[in-house]
């Protein structure tokens, strides 16, 4: 279906910056803080619109956390956003103490996630970040699909209290939603029924899924194809529901196999409907400069791989 | 609001009160730090009692002066103060460090009065800068402090938050510097050179102010001066003795972290009383 059509490509830094702007006219409490970046993150629009509610702290990341804890205790909504390489990459306890702890309302929003952010080289590429928030409790998780599920992410983070990791991808990505998608934090969101073989996949690779259930039917495998954005809280009875329909499930994600989806759909299923996992995701390595769609061949992170582990995971039953 | 200010001639007895609830919390506990709660007493009673405008029966007062406990293992003296202002029963200090207290070896959200979970150190000066935003943006005329240790100051991100808050023009916001010259693992001089202290924070553009943080008159006074800047925020380096009050802790960096027992905490705590 979705081969048929043009396809819309979209920036999730521009749906946040427009999720922002409206939640800042609608909620004053909402404060906006940058580390330097706000410019190519595009927080800048808030902070042109509401000058007294916006903060840079300049490249002080660990800072910009503390004080995004000391405005949240003093009844602010604080959204803190930079790349992911340094928040959560230089302030994990800042996040764990002065946030994730006392069970803040602070919503990190990182953008440049995974290994999509293509030439700057591995330095400002995260593998680790998804697996390390995911750790830490109280934390929600939440990796959006492309920009229209940004937007509305970003709004039920705003509805939900307590701390989010929201991670987004630098480059710009076809829209899996057409218009606003009716998504919660918490549940996955089912796109295509299929029953031979599940794809469950986060973030810009949920595109990729699609484009592999596509593939798949052309070959005669019903594939069910399911945007797990919140990866915690983890819809578990959804994804056992799906694994007992299908019998196997591949997980697609855009970061380090070791910690992230994949292992969130094995802690879940593994004890109440075990079936094989196949994973598809960047396999305990640091990427390097290249162009986005290089770096996602390069490192299997493609709709071909996620075809190849359904295939094989077929094959073998 | 509660009248929380006591007379001036009265902080001394609470200053020795709040000492002994120290000593018999660490050694009921076993385990804890006296040596930076004891050094930190006179300031925090020169807070709770004199300067701040707060009330234990409302501690979401939104009006409130805000604590902020950066150096989070003096904790002791954080929960004795508490409890001598009526926040906790002073029957609940004996649960310091057991299983299923609120009172924590490191204060968090659970204890009436605890505005910031401060274990980790470095973190509660940017939080302190968070709380005096969001007055400056609410319009309202609380005021926020935040005590930090000596060698806390190791931590970069003290350094961060000292070059915000005067970029952010905190005049609500006051720095207290617990000043006893030792950390954990020996002088501060020796494991990370501090000096020359004032200077630094004099070149971040802060108002620094030093005092001797045993005698009350001059930690109030300096508290006041803090009150009159309006868009630059105060430091205050308060010189203080670790584990000020007890002869064989103070100046000995063993009694960062070491519990006194029992038997010593009851002599003590007797000769404290009749001094």
């Amino acid at each position: 279906m979705l081969g048929l059509m043009l396809v819309q490509m979209s920036s999730m830094r521009d749906a946040l910056a427009e999720a922002l702007l409206e939640l800042g006219s609608k909620d004053q409490r909402i404060v906006v803080l940058g580390a330097d970046t706000s410019v190519s993150i595009k927080t800048s629009l808030f902070a042109d619109r509401y000058p007294d509610r916006f903060f840079n702290v300049g490249i002080a990341e660990a800072n910009m956390i503390g004080i995004a804890a000391g405005l949240a205790l003093a009844g602010k909504i604080p959204y803190v956003s930079t790349y992911s390489a340094f928040v959560p990459g230089k302030c994990l306890d800042q996040i764990r103490n002065a946030v994730a702890y006392p069970n803040l309302d602070v919503k990190i929003v990182s953008s440049h996630g995974g290994v999509s952010v293509g030439p700057d080289g591995a330095s400002h590429q995260t593998v680790e970040d998804v697996a390390a928030m995911r750790a830490i409790p109280h934390l929600r998780v939440i990796l959006p699909a492309d920009a229209p599920s940004t937007r509305v992410l970003i709004e039920e983070s705003w509805r939900t209290p307590g701390p989010f990791y929201i991670r987004l991808s630098r480059p710009s990505v076809p829209e899996v939603y057409s218009s606003r998608p009716d998504l919660k934090v918490g549940h996955v969101k089912v796109l295509k029924e299929g029953t031979d073989v599940a794809i469950i996949a986060c973030g810009v690779m949920v595109n990729a899924a699609l484009e592999a259930g596509e593939s798949l039917a052309k070959e005669k495998i019903s594939a069910e194809i399911v945007d797990c954005h919140t990866l915690k809280p983890l819809d578990a009875d959804t994804i056992v529901g799906v694994a007992r329909k299908t019998g196997g499930i591949v997980t697609a994600e855009e970061q380090n196999i070791i910690g992230g989806l994949g292992s969130a759909v094995a802690e879940s299923t593994s004890s109440s409907y075990p079936v094989p996992i196949s994973m598809v995701g960047v396999r305990d390595t640091f990427g390097e400069s290249g162009e986005y769609k290089e770096l996602m061949a390069k490192y299997g992170l493609t709709s071909k791989d996620i075809v190849r582990a359904a295939k094989k995971l077929v094959a073998s039953r | 609001m509660e009248q929380t200010q006591i007379p001036f001639g009265m902080l001394l007895q609470k200053a020795v009160r709040i000492r002994t609830h120290i000593l018999e919390m660490l050694a009921e506990a076993k385990s804890g730090h006296p040596g930076g709660s004891l050094s930190a007493v006179e300031i925090l009673v020169s807070l709770y009692f004199y300067k701040m405008r707060h009330d234990p029966k409302r501690p979401d007062w939104p009006d409130r002066d805000r604590f902020v406990l950066s150096k989070g293992h003096a904790a002791p003296v954080l929960f004795a103060t508490l409890a001598e202002a009526g926040y906790i029963p002073i029957s609940e200090l004996k649960t310091l460090r057991k299983l299923n207290s609120r009172l924590q070896g490191h204060p968090d959200h659970r204890v009436p009065g605890v505005e910031f979970p401060g274990g980790s150190l470095g973190i509660g000066l940017s939080a302190a800068i968070g709380m005096a935003l969001a007055g400056k943006i609410d319009k309202k005329d609380y005021r926020v402090y935040a005590l930090l240790g000596d060698g806390e100051l190791d931590e970069g991100e003290t350094w961060e938050a000292a070059m915000a808050a005067p970029k952010f023009k905190l005049g609500n916001l006051t720095a207290i510097i617990d000043r006893n010259g030792i950390q954990q693992d020996g002088l501060t001089e020796q494991i990370m050179p501090m000096e020359p202290l004032a200077y630094k924070w004099k070149a971040f553009n802060w108002h620094v102010l030093e005092v001797d943080g045993f005698d009350l008159r001059q930690v109030i006074e300096a508290l006041e001066k803090a009150e009159n800047m309006r868009n630059r925020p105060t430091v205050i380096i308060a010189h203080t003795v670790k584990g000020k009050g007890v002869s064989f802790m103070e100046w000995d960096p063993a009694y960062h972290g070491k519990a006194p027992d029992k038997d010593t905490v009851k002599k003590l705590v007797e000769s404290m009383r009749n001094q």
